[in-house]
């Protein structure tokens, strides 16, 4: 099962530059654990004390994953996931 | 209907079906229409209320200089007040806008200081802060903090459309400051907590996303992650084919952030269809196309239109 996830500028150090990485997992969780083997540092820049860091978004399939039950929102097959920084929208 | 000046002429907008882009009469997709405020867009609710409460508060008096970061219309919102109750008014600005929101903010008088592309709003709103040290005398209404924001739609927007609508199940609204969603959460929890509410977050090229490190991200103080159901982020893509639809099937000819918003709004009224469920969805016309022309949104291909946003701050 493949699951790709965009990954922003800002965390491509752990990508080789890469700007978007195919992982598995049947959660979100599962999933970031999965590509941590891969690429090592990753998972520090997304997870705090068991949750999202304040500034990440996560979005599967363009939903924002705190309100789908955060990392622990289920993942299937061709699911694209979203990784960004939380930023101030235009106003 | 008749006011004693263009400022008390702000809200009171008219709720409109939408009967081509509602999928069955059972659930149906109702505009807020923003864009027949006074400047053409939401912000002036929340502009002249911040202005307000300031004046109340005794923070801004006769001959203030008000001091704003904004992509655009809460700073042509407030140099329109600024104007007509005269202060002077300085906005920062990122340079990825629009040409037409930086003539218009030149129009009403404002004065644009520029912050860089990369990094967005984040940049303006770091640009301001730093503006405020160096000028204690200055006033920052702080759109992103200023509770009298969240306010004008609690007072204003949502009792409004609770009126016109009173069978409403959903609520649709953009993420930008949260002001609009917070406001209008606040009060359909109080009158209606059956209303879901959803936000549409564009999405926008990498270059706005630049932060230097994470640290710099950043979360409006009015946010409150409780008062939303359900929170999606919408592409330029999304956004410029709803806005397409929006004026090729109804006639609305509206800014590309309401396209972000329309694509959420039928997101949900899919799954209404597909639950069977009834729906009444009501979801904010931001602002209207015009101040966006010069983007590219409204012509040639839709991957053209793409490529043209891509780094600029569509919304």
């Amino acid at each position: 099962m493949a699951i790709e996830v965009r990954i922003p500028t800002i965390l491509r150090t752990y990508t080789d530059g890469a700007k978007s990485v195919s992982g598995e997992g049947a959660s979100l969780s599962e999933l970031i654990d999965n590509l941590e083997s891969a690429h090592p540092g990753l998972k520090d820049r997304l997870v705090e004390d068991g949750d999202l860091r304040r500034f990440v978004n996560v979005y599967v399939n363009d939903e924002d994953v705190r309100f789908t039950g955060g990392l622990e929102t289920s993942l299937s097959d061709g699911d694209q996931v979203v990784v960004l920084p939380a930023v101030a929208g235009g106003a | 209907m008749r006011f004693d000046s263009l400022l008390d002429s702000v809200g009171g907008t008219p709720l409109v079906g939408l009967p081509r882009l509602s999928p069955s009469p059972d659930v149906r997709v109702w505009a807020k229409l923003e864009d027949r405020n006074p400047t053409g867009s939401i912000k002036d609710r929340a502009a002249l209320k911040m202005v307000e409460v300031a004046e109340k508060e005794g923070h801004l008096r006769p001959g203030c200089t008000i001091l704003e970061p904004t992509s655009g219309n809460t700073g042509i919102s407030l140099a329109m007040a600024a104007k007509l109750k005269g202060y002077r008014i300085v906005c920062v600005m990122p340079e990825n806008t629009s040409v037409e929101r930086k003539q218009l903010l030149g129009m009403w008088g404002a004065e644009i200081v520029s912050s860089p592309a990369a990094g967005g709003s984040n940049e303006a709103v770091r640009v301001a802060k730093r503006l405020a040290e160096e000028h204690p005398d200055w006033v920052m209404l702080y759109q992103y903090g200023n509770p009298a924001n969240a306010l004008a739609h609690y007072e204003g927007t949502a009792p409004e459309i609770h009126a016109d609508l009173p069978s409403i199940t959903h609520f649709v609204a953009g993420l930008g400051t949260t002001g609009t969603l917070m406001g209008v959460s606040r009060y359909f929890r109080e009158h209606k907590p059956s209303v879901r509410v959803v936000a549409a977050e564009p999405r926008y090229g990498e270059l706005v996303y630049g932060l230097r490190n994470l640290d710099e991200g950043f979360v409006p103080e009015l946010y409150d992650a409780s008062l939303i159901d359900s929170r999606f982020s919408v592409g330029p893509r999304d956004a410029v084919r709803r806005v397409r639809e929006l004026l090729e099937l109804e006639g609305i000819f509206a800014g590309i952030s309401t396209g972000a918003i329309l694509h959420a709004a039928l997101g949900q009224a899919a799954k209404a269809l597909k639950a069977g469920e009834t729906a009444d969805i009501a979801f904010v016309v931001a602002d209207g196309g015009w101040k966006y022309l010069s983007t590219g949104a409204y012509e040639g291909t839709v991957d053209d239109a793409e490529e043209r946003l891509d780094g600029q701050l569509w919304a």
